[in-house]
């Protein structure tokens, strides 16, 4: 996908004016945080669970290299392929290749993040093949000249059902429909004749499980299980930080998934994809493939910021973020929208093409709390924000007026004469209302808001004349 | 029990009828309170913004101010926050500072968690008449655990009418040099907080930190709300609203 992360300030100013947009937003709240709520309070103890949550996804990142090899290991045995890949293109390289091998023709894919990183459908599409989402969010993206995922549990939230609507009618040449059963039933008779005729599937990967080498999918719409049956070709595509040890483990972990993402206490379907078909077996494909991907994972995970690799891509912390919820996932620009991808969208396409995505956060941690395996994401949004400053990457005014007051808050006797003389003047710019309606070094807080004016004298001189007068007093 | 008042730079700066509110409540429930004279700022300024060597400056020498108190309490949950949950990560390649912050931590208070879980106290100073409406600041509440404590000290004001708004917790948008930062959307997220106070039909809108008073009260005039009070949870308690200011 292409990296727009360098213009989130630019992008936000379109969206918070985006009116039709705004009023799409406006469903997050009902949809996912009254819903998460109503789920997790389902849970006997909920904060116990998550710290089991948390301790699992630890001890899978902790040894890592271990857990991948019994994967690989485990997988190869049940007849699938383990395969890797360094960065995005070869994602695109080896789903080429494993679609030459067997003469595919046809793709047909369920919802997949990491292919979104490499920009998976346009390599296949330029290779003279067709690829078909089955994701009915992706599908509506797909067919709108692939426009972004704004979200990674709802790719197309952003979209109202009119919009909808209307999008279907002009693509697929039919009566315009307006209710949602109806769309879902077109989106349906479309792509059936897509899954009967594909030679191919592709899908993303909730867990890879080390012990048994099988591929966890969470799916509400079926489609997923249909891209990974039908077709006598699978691909499985995920990071190499989606590795879990055991089913057991999968078992806690899913208590919280579909919780934390949609509140549902299970989500509709939920594929445990093991090997290829055996000899005298029904069920199961022919060929099976893991592309396990790299792509700056192991940077990440070397790195003060690596418990982000914990994420199990619920998508609470950007459903509970008050700046996500107000200038949705396309002002991001990239794949991984919100308090999640303010972290991962620099590690992943270079910090310098991501400059504002760790300072676009109010640091409020509504994102921290809600977090089913506990990652510390405004620390982590810290950490990032110091190696801008450590790395010059921060304008020189921001490093040089930090340093300054820096210093003066150092030398109380100088912050005492700088502070008084300050508020004395900002005490004279107030209105009959006591505000402020333009500051000097301050545009960005007074073109939409007044500053309460100072009261024209610090407290610790106020302070310091009480405890005069009243020394005087009693003497 | 010698307590340590620490003012905050922002309410040293903008609205010292803050302190002094907070310094009668302490005084009214018997504490000894000092107020270290050199006191400046916790830090919190450069360490949100990634300059982790002045943030570290300012934390060593408020932890030398502060140390030799019974405990250290300040009127913001973001000042007190800063303290008792980072101050920990700024020296942890220093063992003797870890372990003298990680004493001061343990004594650091919000102010209203301190009225009420330390000191106790069971009535007010202040008098207050009106419906009024609490939002919740992120770091007091989910750093600090404040959420009951003011609540329960305003309900020992028998003229305070709350009226709980909707959304109450969610963040107003201040997050300090974000506000500046990221102007347009920190206003976004003001305004919806100054709409949900106007839904709540109230005569004001109290609160437990400076950067957030300023943020709500800033948005709400420039909407041209001129009547509706922003007001920290100290000077109700304490009786002491800032009116003096004007």
């Amino acid at each position: 996908m292409q990296v727009a992360s360098m213009h989130f300030k630019e992008r936000a100013h379109v969206k918070l004016n985006d009116v039709v947009l705004q009023t799409n937003l406006g469903k997050i709240k009902g949809k996912f945080v009254a819903k998460r709520l109503s789920g997790i309070s389902e849970l006997d103890d909920f904060e116990a669970t998550r710290e089991s949550a948390r301790a699992i996804r630890q001890r899978a990142l902790d040894n890592l290299d271990v857990w991948l090899e019994m994967f690989e290991r485990n997988a190869s045995a049940r007849g699938a392929t383990v395969l890797y890949a360094q960065n995005p293109a070869e994602i695109n390289t080896l789903v080429l290749e494993i679609a030459a091998r067997h003469a595919v023709r046809k793709i047909i894919k369920s919802k997949s993040m990491v292919s979104e990183e490499s920009a998976l459908d346009h390599a296949i599409e330029a290779a003279g093949l067709t690829v078909v989402e089955t994701d009915l969010g992706e599908y509506i993206l797909q067919i709108n000249d692939y426009e972004p995922p704004s979200h990674i549990v709802g790719p197309a939230l952003h979209k109202s059902r009119e919009e909808v609507a209307e999008l279907f009618h002009v693509k697929h040449g039919t009566p315009k429909k307006s209710g949602v059963e109806e769309l879902c039933l077109e989106a349906r008779s479309v792509l059936r004749e897509h899954y009967l005729t594909a030679d191919m599937g592709i899908s993303g990967g909730n867990f890879f499980v080390a012990e048994t080498g099988s591929v966890v999918l969470v799916t509400n719409e079926g489609n997923a299980t249909l891209t990974t049956t039908l077709p006598k070709v699978h691909i499985a595509i995920s990071g190499i930080e989606k590795i879990v040890p055991t089913l057991e483990d999968v078992a806690t972990l899913m208590r919280l998934l579909p919780r934390s993402a949609t509140g549902q206490s299970i989500s509709n379907y939920v594929d445990l994809l093991t090997g290829t078909k055996g000899p005298g077996e029904f069920h199961g494909v022919d060929h099976m493939y893991f592309i396990v991907v790299d792509s700056g994972r192991t940077d990440v995970l070397g790195s003060d910021v690596s418990e982000a690799l914990r994420c199990i891509r619920c998508g609470a912390c950007m459903n509970h973020c008050p700046v996500y919820q107000n200038v949705g996932g396309h002002s991001y620009g990239w794949v991984y929208p919100g308090p999640i991808g303010s972290i991962l969208t620099p590690m992943y396409v270079g910090l310098e093409n991501a400059l504002d995505l760790p300072h676009a956060s109010t640091l409020c941690n509504q994102c921290g709390v809600v977090c089913p395996v506990k990652i510390p994401l405004p620390d982590l949004q810290r950490k990032l924000r110091e190696r801008e400053f450590e790395e010059d990457l921060r304008p020189w005014h921001e490093r040089m007026g930090l340093k300054l007051w820096g210093w003066v808050a150092a030398r109380p006797r100088l912050y005492a004469w700088t502070s008084r003389m300050g508020v004395r003047f900002l005490h004279g710019r107030a209105d009959a209302n006591g505000m402020i309606h333009r500051l000097p070094f301050g545009k960005g807080w007074t073109e939409g808001r007044d500053m309460p004016a100072p009261a024209g004298r610090t407290f610790r001189d106020l302070y310091a004349q009480r405890q005069r007068q009243a020394g005087a007093t009693i003497q | 029990m010698r307590v340590g008042f620490f003012v905050t730079c922002l309410v040293d700066l903008m609205r010292p009828s803050v302190g002094f509110a907070a310094l009668a409540l302490l005084e009214a429930a018997g504490a000894e309170v000092v107020v270290p004279p050199g006191q400046t700022c916790c830090g919190q300024p450069a360490y949100n913004s990634g300059d982790r060597a002045d943030a570290i400056t300012l934390a060593t020498k408020l932890v030398a101010e502060f140390e030799d108190c019974d405990y250290l309490v300040a009127p913001s949950g973001s000042c007190s926050g800063m303290i008792r949950t980072h101050y920990a990560d700024l020296f942890a390649a220093d063992a003797v500072m870890r372990e003298r912050v990680k004493v001061l931590a343990a004594r650091t208070y919000e102010l209203t968690d301190f009225l009420v879980n330390v000191l106790k106290v069971e009535h007010v100073p202040g008098t207050y008449a009106g419906k009024i409406t609490y939002h919740d600041c992120c770091a007091g509440l989910r750093e600090m655990g404040v959420k009951t404590q003011p609540r329960a000290l305003l309900a020992f004001m028998p003229g305070v009418q709350l009226a709980e708004m909707a959304e109450c917790e969610t963040c107003c948008g201040f997050g300090g040099m974000f506000s500046i930062k990221f102007g347009e959307i920190s206003t976004r997220l003001a305004d919806n907080k100054c709409q949900h106070v106007t839904n709540a039909g109230v005569d004001a809108v109290v609160l437990g930190d400076l950067g957030c008073m300023l943020n709500i009260e800033g948005r709400m005039r420039r909407r041209g709300d001129l009547s509706t009070k922003v007001l920290h949870i100290a000077e109700v308690l304490a009786g002491v609203t800032a009116d003096s200011k004007v």
